[in-house]
């Protein structure tokens, strides 16, 4: 269900800008989406299909620009992804981090006809 | 015809932001501190409100927002001690929403509020990707749900200002490493303030009341 709501706005987003730009047709939609973000890809795409029936944007083609998670040490300011859940710095083994990316959930742009 | 490409660069859930921003600035208005309660379900949430009620309703007038997916048992039990409350029903949604937020506001005594508590639905996964115009977002994680949950959904826990570690009277009975989850907690979150609590014994639940009165008394300061 979260990936309802986010496609709902997503749609409504599109559906702004291309009615702004006096388009006919959105043939693509250029998200970039963080992989904090819990947004999975195929669920969006699944409810685009069934909520931008009847739309502008019907049949259009979601790009998914998927970014890993990066974080940067706080002691060391390496940055790194973490993996196998250890988030400890590889380098000086410290656990204090800040998240510098993948929680990202924006639109790139969209294409128009 | 020719394909044109729109910059758009926006945040998708920009209209959700746009809508918890004037929530906020309602809440702001009547000086209500608002605090968003996420946790998974069954973590503590509704016993923490309500005894956070009964605590603290001498010091302060109290409304509370319940989320939960269906039924309206959590806020029957509120309604019962006499508080504002208002029930919202996501309908199989996971998360609360600015705007189902904004409808519920409608419906409480803001001007007669000081603090107003919102039970998320239990949820570790998405309720932190949408504000609701909040002042204060408080996580409860519980020792049953064991100490590996900061790694699991990193995001919930470096976006709280508050983590109360709740059911610690079960400790005895678990295996949880509490110096380790305080210290993924604040590896990934340093300006965190974790509290260890029992909701059911009140043990370090002085704390949490200390902390909320002090933080209920800085809003209406402003």
């Amino acid at each position: 269900m979260h990936e309802y709501s986010i496609t709902e706005s997503m749609l409504s987003l599109a559906l702004e800008k291309a009615n702004e730009a006096s388009a006919s047709r959105i043939t693509r939609i250029n998200l970039v989406v963080g992989e904090l973000s819990g947004v999975v890809s195929e669920c969006v795409q699944f409810y685009f299909d069934f909520l931008a029936k009847d739309t502008i944007a019907s049949g259009a083609k979601l790009n998914f620009e998927m970014k890993p998670t990066q974080v940067r040490c706080h002691k060391c300011d390496n940055v790194f992804t973490p993996e196998d859940g250890n988030w400890a710095c590889p380098k000086c083994h410290e656990a204090g981090i800040e998240i510098v990316s993948g929680r990202e959930c924006h639109m790139e742009s969209i294409e128009v006809e | 015809m020719t394909v044109k490409v729109i910059k758009v660069g926006e945040d998708i859930l920009g209209a959700n932001e746009e809508k918890a921003r004037a929530n906020k600035k309602r809440l702001d208005k009547h000086g209500v501190l608002t605090i968003d309660i996420m946790s998974s379900p069954g973590a503590g949430k509704t016993s923490l409100i309500m005894s956070t009620i009964k605590h603290m309703r001498d010091k302060a007038r109290i409304a509370v927002i319940e989320g939960d997916v269906a039924s309206s048992v959590d806020a029957d039990k509120i309604s019962e001690m006499g508080i504002p409350v208002v029930q919202i029903n996501t309908g199989g949604g996971c998360h609360l929403d600015a705007n189902m937020v904004e409808n519920a506001l409608n419906s409480l005594p803001l001007e007669d509020t000081d603090l107003l508590l919102i039970e998320n639905v239990g949820n570790l996964i998405c309720p932190n990707a949408f504000i609701l115009g909040e002042d204060r977002r408080v996580m409860i994680s519980s020792m049953p749900e064991g100490d590996d949950k900061p790694y699991k959904y990193p995001a919930m826990f470096a976006d709280s200002d508050v983590v109360l570690l709740n059911k610690i009277d079960l400790q005895p009975h678990l295996d949880f490493d509490t110096e380790g989850f305080k210290k993924a907690v604040t590896g990934l979150n340093a300006d965190v303030i974790i509290f260890p609590v029992s909701c059911k014994t009140g043990e370090g639940m002085e704390a949490w009341f200390g902390w909320l009165e002090s933080a209920v008394k800085g809003k209406k300061n402003r």
